[in-house]
């Protein structure tokens, strides 16, 4: 039994590499994660694996952080846990510092600056493409809309903190419906 | 004593946003116009970066944002406080994993407030549009970027490196 435990430091480097060589977040990780601690480990099964990605994106945090905390408890309970939050976190720690010691020193290049100009713009279009990809999941009945607009209406022009909003949204989700729910 | 604040206001965001790493966003906006930590112009810089480079979006923006605020130890102390709500709750309810996939109560609140976080999502592009000039040049490479992703979902640092090669052709 104890000859079969996976070793901690094998945990962390696993999610290690997995940190390191995965691009744009956290659906991005899940073929890899699939390759990785499924197929090739044999850690967790596949459908472990899309129940944590479900729970990981309902519960608080980052995803792909909640999916490598899941595994990493499955393995080892609490100290696996926190080998592999650990071993994701480490490589993106490392090269981000890395990267913004540099940036700092060439900020004031006019190609750094137009290059810059073209990413906010990217940027801006990816968030309103996840808005755009959310709102289908999320907003679907009447009292969907009301929490949205009541929830935009509280930013925009209240000029509440997000955490106050989430908060008051979670008030607002005790209300009982009291109409049938009904599909706009 | 910047350290505490970090450490204080980075657990927040890591238990109030729910959804992944770009919902963490709206919550640093609110963080500029708190402290005088970074600027929103310096914020979404660091968005971009952070969207270009390996590993999970939500932890490089922390990084980033951490290490502006309070240098190397600011970067290492903004992440790790970010994920300790998220390791607390996962504990949580792997111990119970069963018994949570069926409590309507709180089933009943993380349902509830997805259009509130959609909002929060929504708010973030609205600040990170204040930073953006509107012309031409930029209004044809938002609308080819945004239908790009939307018909060809790709792996987004495409995008972002795309974003930059028209930016510095352009000269915007």
């Amino acid at each position: 039994m104890i000859a079969n435990k996976v070793r901690l430091w094998q945990i962390y480097f696993t999610f290690f590499k997995m940190g390191a060589i995965t691009f744009g977040g956290g659906y991005a990780m899940l073929p890899i994660l699939q390759n990785e601690v499924v197929a090739k480990k044999r850690w967790v099964t596949e459908v472990d694996l899309l129940n944590y990605y479900s729970i990981g994106q309902c519960t608080p945090g980052i995803i792909a952080v909640n999916a490598a905390s899941f595994i990493g408890y499955k393995l080892r309970g609490l100290s696996g846990l926190v080998s592999a939050t650990l071993g994701l976190m480490t490589p993106s720690i490392g090269l981000v510092l890395l990267v913004a010691m540099v940036l700092r020193q060439y900020m004031d290049s006019p190609y750094l600056q137009w290059a810059f100009g073209g990413i906010r713009i990217g940027v801006l279009a990816l968030i309103v493409n996840t808005v755009i990809n959310m709102w289908r999941g999320s907003v679907r009945y009447w009292r969907d809309y009301a929490v949205f607009i009541g929830a935009a209406l509280l930013l925009f022009v209240g000029r509440l903190p997000a955490v106050g909003v989430v908060i008051v949204a979670a008030i607002v989700a005790f209300i009982p419906n009291f109409s049938r729910r009904k599909r706009l | 004593m910047i350290y505490a604040l970090i450490f204080w206001e980075f657990l927040q965001i890591g238990l109030f946003a729910v959804g992944g790493g770009l919902v963490t966003v709206p919550f640093l906006f609110d963080l500029a116009s708190k402290y005088a930590w970074f600027s929103n112009q310096e914020l979404t810089d660091m968005i971009a970066v952070a969207q270009a480079l390996p590993g999970p979006v939500g932890i490089n923006i922390a990084a980033y944002a951490g290490f502006y605020t309070a240098g190397w130890g600011g970067g290492i102390l903004a992440p790790l406080s970010e994920v300790l709500p998220a390791m607390a709750v996962v504990y949580l309810i792997a111990r119970i994993m069963n018994k949570w996939q069926e409590n309507r109560c709180v089933q009943r609140v993380l349902r509830g407030i997805r259009p509130a976080v959609l909002a929060l999502v929504l708010y973030a592009a609205w600040m990170i549009g204040q930073e953006v000039n509107l012309n031409p040049k930029t209004a044809a490479l938002f609308v080819f970027i945004l239908a790009a992703m939307h018909f060809y979902q790709r792996n987004v640092v495409l995008y972002i490196v795309l974003s930059a090669i028209v930016g510095v052709a352009l000269q915007i």
